[in-house]
C-alpha cells in the first residue's frame, strides 16, 4: 500500500533528471559550460598526437588511423575500424551499447529530450552535436588510455569495475582477435571466462536483445515529435504577442487554457487572448525564453514519465489533474499550477488590495 | 493511484516529485525561486518556501552580501516569509543553496 508511492517517485525522478536537465531550465546558462570542455579536450587530445588539424570527427578519425598506420601498430587497427563503423551509424541506438555505458547514457538521454523539441532551431542542434562530439572525444581519450595501458602493462585482465570497458575493448591483444566478433554480436564475454558479468555488460546484452527482437523501436527513435517554434512579436513596448499558441497547444493535445495558465505562472505575469486567438503577454519576452517555458511545460505535463512518449491525455478528476499515457497506459497525477508569491510591482495605488 | 489523505508522517517528504501522500494537488516542501519582470529590463527574484530551520533574515543578509544586491523580507499570508532580491539572482541563489548543502531536487527554479 504505502510501498508503491514511496518507491515510485525516486524512479520517476531519475528518469526526469536524465531528460530534463541536459538542456532544460536555464539551458542558456548551462550551455557555455558544456562546449568549453570540448575545446579543451580538443587541444589536449590532439596536442600530443595531431596538431590543430581536424575539425570534424571523421577527419580526426582518419588522421588517427593514418598515424597509427605510420606507427605500424597493426594491433590497434581493427579496433579503429570498428570504431569508424560505429560512428557512421551513430544515431542508431543499437550500437550505443557497444560504447562504454558512461557515454551511452548521455547520448540517448538528450535524444529522448529532443524528441518533441523545436528541432528546426539551430542552437539546439549545435549543442547536441557538440555533446556528441564531446562524447566521442571522451571515448577516444579512453581508447588512448587503454592503448597506453596495453603498451606498458600488457595485462589488464583483472580490471576493476570502472575500467571494465577499457578492459573489454582492449584486453590483451591475443584474446581480442578471437573476441571481436562476440563483442559485436552482443558481448557475452563472461561466458568464455570464469568471472562474473558486470552491470554494463548485462545492460548491453539487454539492449542488443531488445533491438534485435523488436526493430520497430529503432524506427520510432528516428521519428521525432516536433513543434513549431513559438512566434513572438512585440506589441508596443510592454507587451509580447505569442501568435501560434493555439497551434502549439493543438499539437501537444492540451487545452490552451492550461498551457497559458502555466506560462503565466512561470513567467510571473498576466495577459489575455485577443480576437484572432493570439496570446498577449504583459512584459518583454524573447522567443528563447518562451521556448524554455514551453519545454518545461512539456516535460512536466506532456511527456509520459514512464515511456517518454508525448501521446498523453490530461484529465481532471476531483480537482486533480492526471496525465494518462496513450502508448504505455501509465497514469500519474501532476501538480496543479500555482502562481506562488507575487511581489508588488508597479504603483500601489493601482492595486485595489494594497 | 492511491491517495493517502490521512498519512501524517512522510519519511520521503523531502524526496520531492509527486509524492502521493498529502493531498496530491499541493506542491509541498519545494523551495521556489521565481523571477518577476519590473519596468524596463529590471527584474525581481523571489525565494519562497524556505524550510523553517533556516533563518530567513540571516540568509537574506548573506544573499545581499554575496550577490551585491538589495533585498527585503516580505511576509505573505500564504507563502510565509519570502525573500525578495533585486535583479535576476536565480542561478546564484540556486548555487548558493546547493553549496550550503540543500538538496538540489527540493529547489525549483521558475521563470524563463
Amino acid at each position: 500500500m504505502s510501498e508503491e508511492p514511496l518507491f515510485d517517485p525516486s524512479l520517476k525522478k531519475r528518469k526526469k533528471k536524465q531528460v530534463a536537465f541536459s538542456e532544460d531550465p536555464l539551458g542558456a546558462d548551462a550551455d557555455p559550460t558544456t562546449p568549453a570542455p570540448t575545446t579543451i579536450d580538443n587541444v589536449t587530445t590532439n596536442g600530443d598526437t595531431v596538431d590543430m588539424g581536424p575539425t570534424t570527427m571523421h577527419e580526426q578519425m582518419m588522421q588517427n588511423v593514418s598515424i597509427d598506420d605510420d606507427a605500424s601498430k597493426v594491433d590497434e587497427y581493427p579496433m579503429l575500424v570498428d570504431l569508424k563503423k560505429k560512428k557512421k551509424k551513430k544515431d542508431i541506438p543499437m550500437d550505443l551499447p557497444e560504447e562504454e555505458s558512461g557515454t551511452s547514457t548521455p547520448i540517448s538521454a538528450p535524444a529522448g529530450a529532443e524528441d518533441l523539441d523545436f528541432s528546426d532551431l539551430k542552437k539546439k542542434k549545435k549543442t547536441s552535436k557538440k555533446k556528441a562530439a564531446l562524447d566521442m572525444e571522451a571515448f577516444e581519450k579512453e581508447l588512448n588510455e587503454a592503448k597506453a595501458k596495453e603498451g606498458d602493462g600488457e595485462d589488464v585482465d583483472g580490471a576493476p569495475i570502472d575500467e571494465i570497458d577499457e578492459a573489454e575493448l582492449g584486453e590483451d591483444p591475443f584474446a581480442r582477435g578471437a573476441e571481436v566478433p562476440s563483442v559485436d554480436a552482443g558481448g557475452e564475454a563472461w561466458l568464455s571466462s570464469d568471472r562474473d558479468y558486470t552491470y554494463a555488460e548485462l545492460l548491453r546484452r539487454f539492449y542488443a536483445q531488445l533491438h534485435a527482437s523488436n526493430p520497430a523501436l529503432l524506427n520510432t527513435a528516428g521519428k521525432r515529435h516536433t513543434l513549431a517554434p513559438p512566434q513572438l512579436m512585440r506589441e508596443g513596448n510592454k507587451k509580447t504577442v505569442f501568435a501560434n499558441v493555439a497551434d502549439i497547444c493543438k499539437r501537444m493535445h492540451r487545452q490552451p487554457e492550461h498551457t497559458i495558465q502555466f506560462m503565466f505562472a512561470e513567467l510571473g505575469t498576466t495577459g489575455s487572448i485577443d480576437g484572432s486567438g493570439r496570446l498577449v503577454i504583459r512584459g518583454k519576452f524573447s522567443q528563447a525564453q518562451i521556448e524554455n517555458v514551453l519545454r518545461r511545460y512539456i516535460v512536466e505535463y506532456v511527456t509520459c514519465k514512464t515511456c517518454k512518449s508525448p501521446d498523453t491525455l490530461l484529465v481532471k478528476e476531483n480537482r486533480i489533474f492526471f496525465v494518462a499515457c496513450e502508448s504505455c497506459g501509465s497514469r500519474r497525477s501532476v501538480n496543479a499550477i500555482k502562481t506562488g508569491f507575487q511581489a508588488q510591482v508597479g504603483r500601489r495605488s493601482k492595486n485595489k488590495t494594497g | 493511484m492511491n491517495v493517502q489523505n490521512l498519512a501524517t508522517f512522510d519519511p520521503f517528504a523531502d524526496e520531492g516529485e509527486a509524492v502521493n501522500t498529502q493531498d496530491v494537488g499541493s506542491q509541498q516542501n519545494y523551495i521556489h525561486i521565481r523571477i518577476q519582470q519590473r519596468n524596463g529590463r529590471k527584474t525581481l527574484t523571489t525565494l519562497q518556501g524556505l524550510p523553517k530551520e533556516y533563518d530567513a533574515k540571516k540568509l537574506l543578509k548573506a544573499f545581499k552580501k554575496e550577490f551585491a544586491c538589495n533585498g527585503t523580507l516580505v511576509d505573505d499570508e500564504e507563502a510565509g516569509q519570502v525573500i525578495q532580491l533585486q535583479g535576476d539572482q536565480r542561478t546564484k541563489i540556486l548555487n548558493f543553496l546547493v553549496e550550503e548543502g540543500l538538496p538540489k531536487n527540493t529547489i525549483k527554479v521558475h521563470g524563463f
